[in-house]
């Protein structure tokens, strides 16, 4: 009763608020506000509240890297070395972090600032760009793979694509003045045509899931067997 | 059927009755309570969506066939599953990047669950690395219930569903240690992604898994395209777990959400003959929603 009730009527109401208080007005909860939508105040309340879950959430999960590190350093188990690393950045960073959030108001706040500041900015943020500046390499290589020309769908799609990428060419652009707008046509007509085609479909299956969630047909992501 | 006599779709039903009912009759005591205006037409589409979906939940479980197309990305689950255990490999499975108040997350836990189930019975490793605190919880009950469904809870162990960091690149660049170093040969990217997608996608290229991906995000559905075996393009992500449960009741909501897509060509035909030939886009700001 408990296991399966319970969750399925929280999920009912948490799931119900925000629709509610989209379609739906009623009367002020806050003096400070009296023209306030109160259910739009109470589902705001409960979006908020999430940030807590979430927080207790990281606590588990940061237990988690902790235990399943650990056993794999103690087993040597394959790449044992890359846990070491993610343990030791892992406790580093985190002791300088509580360092610098403990420290505020002390005479050692602009040691702990600095050394955190340090991590962050010579660290981490490199690490950070240089794995997003990855993407143009891997760019490259899936649009060599997909521009070769198997089938009738892959000429169409090198079609398109070379059209789009000569059409934004300054030097191909001044020996065919007409290329700008040909791409121009080719992503606001057919090309936008087929992605609200995927916006449309994607927003029914979306709304279709919520509604199976909301009334409790769907509850496999509260780990309940089938007749639960 | 059986299995959802549990639901909550009587009480819901009710509950959701009583509050469109209540609210109309409660704004003309002029008690602070009415419907937003500016959503009318939102309200519209829901009361007449959520008629069409239990409708076809209704006629599902007074038996009515129903046909739903082949998704052939669904089709190679098990495929994908059988491949890792000829290969004595693990079954990598990525549930996207976002929290758990994603839709697109918990229609990934679904398809996880039926994965997870898979991998129990053939006794495949599996490996399920998280980005979000609250989607990792949710993946750990998920994948746990879904061993001991296969009558399997002592392949079960913490290190299946682990985390990784709340950081985008972290986790990207972790993941796809793990493609690298591990060699999964099968790989799952479904949920939603954002940057990484084609970060993930081509680092499993090049270990040639076998790659089964699944997004709602339109931006990222091309490069899936190109990167992955098999690409789940939108609705077909959220129509996964009626289509691999094939339980009738979640199959009637598919076809619910077809007849609704049905009734909008429709709608959209009328207003671009409207708009066309009498020029009148009065309606235009009906249907926008604030």
């Amino acid at each position: 009763m408990f296991r399966k009730r319970i969750p399925l009527l929280l999920t009912f109401i948490a799931g119900m608020l925000p629709i509610l208080s989209f379609l739906f007005r009623g009367p002020a909860l806050r003096d400070e506000d009296p023209t306030g939508n109160g259910i739009l105040h109470v589902s705001d309340t409960f979006e908020r509240w999430m940030v807590i879950l979430a927080a207790a959430a990281l606590l588990l999960g940061v237990v988690n890297v902790f235990q399943v590190n650990l056993r794999k350093i103690s087993n040597r188990a394959q790449g044992w070395p890359y846990a070491l690393v993610f343990l030791l950045a892992l406790t580093i960073t985190g002791f300088f972090g509580l360092w610098d959030a403990f420290s505020r108001a002390s005479n050692t706040a602009w040691y702990a600032h600095a050394a955190y500041n340090w991590i962050v900015e010579a660290g981490f943020k490199p690490l950070q760009a240089t794995m997003f500046s990855l993407l143009a390499f891997y760019v490259a290589s899936a649009a060599f793979r997909a521009f070769r020309v198997r089938n009738v769908e892959a000429a169409i799609l090198l079609a398109a694509a070379l059209l789009i990428m000569l059409g934004v060419n300054p030097y191909v652009v001044r020996a065919l003045p007409f290329l700008p707008d040909l791409t121009q046509w080719t992503l606001n007509i057919p090309n936008a045509a087929a992605q609200r085609g995927i916006i449309i479909g994607a927003a029914l299956g979306a709304a279709s899931m919520a509604l199976r969630i909301l009334i409790g047909i769907e509850r496999s992501y509260l780990g309940l067997q089938k007749g639960e | 059927m059986e299995s959802y006599r549990g639901s909550l779709a009587r009480p819901g039903a009710a509950l959701l009755w009583l509050a469109l009912t209540a609210a109309p009759a409660a704004a003309q005591g002029g008690s602070g309570w009415g419907i937003r205006e500016e959503n009318v037409s939102a309200l519209v589409l829901f009361i007449v969506f959520s008629i069409v979906i239990v409708v076809s939940i209704r006629l599902a479980r007074m038996g009515r066939p129903l046909f739903v197309r082949r998704i052939a990305g669904l089709n190679a689950v098990e495929e994908a599953i059988g491949r890792s255990t000829e290969l004595g490999r693990k079954v990598l499975y990525v549930p996207g990047i976002m929290s758990i108040d994603e839709v697109q997350t918990l229609a990934s836990l679904a398809v996880l669950k039926h994965v997870a189930k898979h991998t129990a019975e053939y006794g495949t490793p599996l490996d399920v690395p998280n980005k979000d605190p609250l989607t990792f919880a949710a993946a750990r009950e998920t994948v746990k219930e879904a061993y001991l469904e296969a009558g399997r809870p002592d392949l079960f162990s913490d290190d299946i569903v682990h985390y990784i960091t709340y950081d985008q690149f972290a986790y990207t660049a972790a993941v796809s240690g793990i493609m690298v170093r591990e060699k999964p040969a099968a790989n799952f990217l479904v949920g939603s992604f954002y940057a990484e997608s084609l970060l993930l996608a081509e680092a499993g290229q090049g270990t040639g898994a076998i790659q089964i991906a699944g997004t709602a995000e339109v931006a990222q559905i091309p490069f899936f395209v190109v990167t992955c075996d098999y690409t789940l393009i939108g609705e077909e992500l959220y129509a996964a777990s009626a289509y691999l449960s094939r339980e009738p009741v979640m199959l009637g909501s598919v076809k619910g959400q077809d007849f609704v897509k049905l009734m909008l060509l429709a709608w959209i035909v009328i207003g671009l003959l409207i708009a066309t030939f009498f020029g009148n886009l009065a309606l235009q700001g009906w249907l926008q929603p604030q």
